[in-house]
């Protein structure tokens, strides 16, 4: 135990204050963001993650919106199990035959009003998957889209940005 | 060392014809008679290989029928062994019987290239799901893959267990977490499991038929993404395949800076997975801990080479990002601060008995498992199976840095988390020697593309295990088919039998541990 608390004490906070560069945007889109979520969802935008069909890329980016660093929460962003608490769906992949149904369904189960956020080039078009007798070539095949925030993957800071884009 | 190349030339004498065509001449490939497909597995099967990979090519074009491969290993050995069967009578022999894997990798060459294997126990399709049509062979040459295939009715038939008190548990494809959708059913009693069973296929995007579609040069971005956690070693085991078969060397910088990638890809994915494993035993504590380390990892990747995960920096003939004497700096005090912070981490894993109580005796994998079910990699490694192709099959650097390989008996959750924590440090300590001993030079040469009805081979060890390339050229001279062996199509099984006996919540735990590619697998 002691050891635990040693090493939070000397961790301390690793969440970006930074300065230069990139840090700097994620600062003033993180401002943004926690502004619009103030204002339109109540300080907490509940997100329900969708893989349609993604080579994984697209998760592991998304997942690092979680680490201390990014640390999404701060700007109330949360990540949920179920699309029924959901207000947005981040869908990745370029939407598989395979998928299709189980995201439709996906959607259904959200409670309007919501938003479908299509993550990465595959989300986008397709990608390099293309349109194909397995793959149907994006999210917006499938379910309306609101927003795209292409990559390959998307960086966290590139994902944080989409984000506020849609919702403000 | 040249046992199974004897065994098979021993076995069927001049009926076993070795293909002059296939690279590198160290793996040879021999045509059998179909009828003789058998009797050269039922020898490999004495000689205590294991089955690597089964795969069927569509060759009509150079009127060779259909082939069925098989590639088989033992300790530094690969072979390959092939049979034809012509269109009119698409059959050939299972081999489920003698090796476990079989099972899975024929229920998925009869789904897709519409093949036959006679005897094997399972009818029910793979990765094509029951809404497929039944004729849509997609690995077939005269299959149209632009369009859209209609639906038509099925159902897949789940294995069921009934009696007093005996429940089902279905879920997926879409997970409570951020994760790759798949389907999994328990039959449970109370909370003890009794049977398992995985549906996956559900992020099948079609990647082996589409690379018939692409350029020798273009295949490599489509390798990058068959799993984008290992985009690294995806991308180098189709460059060596390819360059196999165009006998290409790349320089010796470009060859240093891939297993620098490869081994920063390790570091990161163990990193992510080591955190996640203790957050599905509440330990939040040192998720938080491991990610932040693993993004200190991916930052450095993306100003030193460009892209966080280091996608597209290998290529055929080398690789894309030179490393400067900065960068260099960077990446070894780096390294020196990783080894610092992770240790104090190991600590606290070690010590923390609510943890262990978790993680030890959850979701055993037996040795004599592990080996009779042929997984690969990390998994094998904790369960008494010493695979490691940088250490069996090495490439330079790694004939020179050889690796340390750490292999533990338990096969449980811990020995799958241990592993992989005795892997972070050995990569560390791999790092720094290459980056000593890297060599001045070019970063790339010039690939000439390869000749006509050619193959090449390829094993790379990515962060899950050995990763398999066979590229075919056809008649023309372009892709005519890329089989992809990722370690999860293997490994995938053994999260099936790992699970007996556990309880309903444990399931998560056990998963995390085996953490197998659902992208990678479905392709
Ligand atoms: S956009 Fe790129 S990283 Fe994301 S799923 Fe597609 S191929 Fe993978």
């Amino acid at each position: 135990m002691l050891r635990i608390l040693h090493q939070i004490f000397r961790t301390g906070i690793v969440t970006e204050p930074l300065p230069a560069g990139v840090e700097k945007e994620i600062k003033q889109v993180g401002a943004g963001l926690e502004e619009a979520i103030r204002r339109r969802f109540r300080r907490s935008l509940t997100i329900r993650e969708v893989d349609a069909g993604s080579c994984n890329g697209c998760e592991l980016e998304i997942h690092a919106l979680n680490n201390p660093i990014y640390n999404g929460e701060r700007f109330g962003i949360h990540f949920t199990a179920s699309p029924r608490f959901a207000d947005m769906l981040l869908v990745t992949g370029p939407a598989t035959r395979n998928m299709e149904i189980a995201l439709k369904r996906t959607y259904d189960a959200t409670p309007p009003p919501k938003l479908v956020v299509a993550v990465g080039d595959c989300g986008c078009n397709g990608g390099i998957f293309g349109e194909s007798y397995a793959s149907l070539g994006g999210i917006g095949k499938i379910i309306p889209v609101d927003a795209y925030i292409p990559g390959c993957p998307p960086r966290p800071a590139d994902l944080l940005r989409g984000i506020l884009r849609v919702i403000s | 060392m040249a046992n199974l190349k004897n065994i098979i030339t021993g076995l069927l004498g001049t009926d076993a014809v070795r293909d002059a065509g296939h690279y590198p001449p160290t793996v040879p490939s021999f045509l059998v008679p179909r009828e003789r497909f058998i009797e050269a597995a039922r020898g490999m099967k004495k000689a205590g290989a294991r089955l690597v990979a089964e795969w069927a090519t569509d060759e009509r074009k150079s009127n060779r029928g259909f082939g069925i491969y098989t590639c088989y290993s033992l300790d530094s050995e690969y072979i390959i062994i092939s049979c034809r069967i012509p269109l009119e009578d698409p059959t050939f022999p299972s081999l489920t019987k003698k090796f476990v894997p079989a099972f899975r990798f024929e229920r998925q060459m009869r789904s897709l290239m519409g093949v036959i294997p006679v005897g094997h126990p399972d009818p029910r399709p793979w990765i094509k799901h029951e809404d497929w049509p039944e004729d849509a062979w997609p690995l077939r040459k005269d299959f149209d893959p632009s369009r859209p295939m209609p639906r038509v009715k099925g159902e897949y038939q789940w294995i069921r267990a009934e009696g007093e008190g005996v429940y089902e548990i279905p879920v997926g494809p879409v997970h409570a977490g951020i994760i790759e959708p798949g389907h999994f059913r328990f039959q449970a009693v109370g909370e003890d499991i009794l049977h398992l069973e995985e549906r996956l296929g559900y992020v099948h995007k079609g990647i082996e038929k589409r690379f018939e579609a692409l350029s020798w040069i273009e295949g490599v971005r489509l390798a990058g993404r068959v799993s984008g956690d290992t985009t690294v070693a995806h991308a180098l085991a189709y460059c060596r395949a390819l360059e196999a078969m165009t006998g290409s060397v790349p320089p010796e910088r470009a060859l240093w800076l891939r297993a620098l990638m490869l081994e920063r890809e390790r570091i990161a994915n163990h990193l992510g997975d080591i955190g996640a494993i203790c957050n599905d035993v509440a330990f939040t504590f040192l998720l938080y801990q491991f990610s932040r380390l693993r993004e200190v990892v991916l930052r450095t990747n993306d100003k030193l080479f460009g892209h966080r995960l280091m996608m597209d920096r290998i290529i055929p003939g080398g690789v894309t990002a030179d490393l400067t004497p900065e960068g260099k700096e960077k990446i070894l005090r780096e390294a020196n601060w990783i080894k610092k912070e992770f240790e104090r981490l190991v600590i606290i894993y070690d010590e923390n008995p609510s943890l262990e109580d978790r993680v030890r005796d959850a979701g055993v994998l037996l040795p004599e498992d592990a080996r009779e079910l042929g997984v690969v990699g990390f998994v094998a490694r904790a369960s008494g199976v010493g695979l490691d192709c940088r250490v069996q099959n090495p490439f330079t650097p790694y004939d020179r840095i050889i690796p340390k390989m750490t292999v533990l008996n338990c096969g449980d959750v811990h020995a799958r988390a241990w592993v992989r924590i005795e892997e972070v440090r050995e990569s560390l300590r791999i790092i720094g020697e290459i980056l000593k001993g890297l060599p001045q030079g070019e970063i790339s040469g010039c690939l000439d593309p390869p000749s006509k009805e050619g193959s090449g081979f390829a094993v790379v060890e990515g962060w899950r295990g050995e990763i398999v390339y066979w590229l075919q050229s056809g008649p023309t001279g372009g892709i005519n088919r890329c089989m992809i062996r990722d370690p999860s199509s293997v490994n995938w099984i053994a999260v099936e039998q790992s699970i007996h006996g556990n309880i309903v919540p444990d399931f998560p735990l056990c998963n995390k541990s085996f953490n197998q590619s659902y992208s990678g697998h479905d392709l």
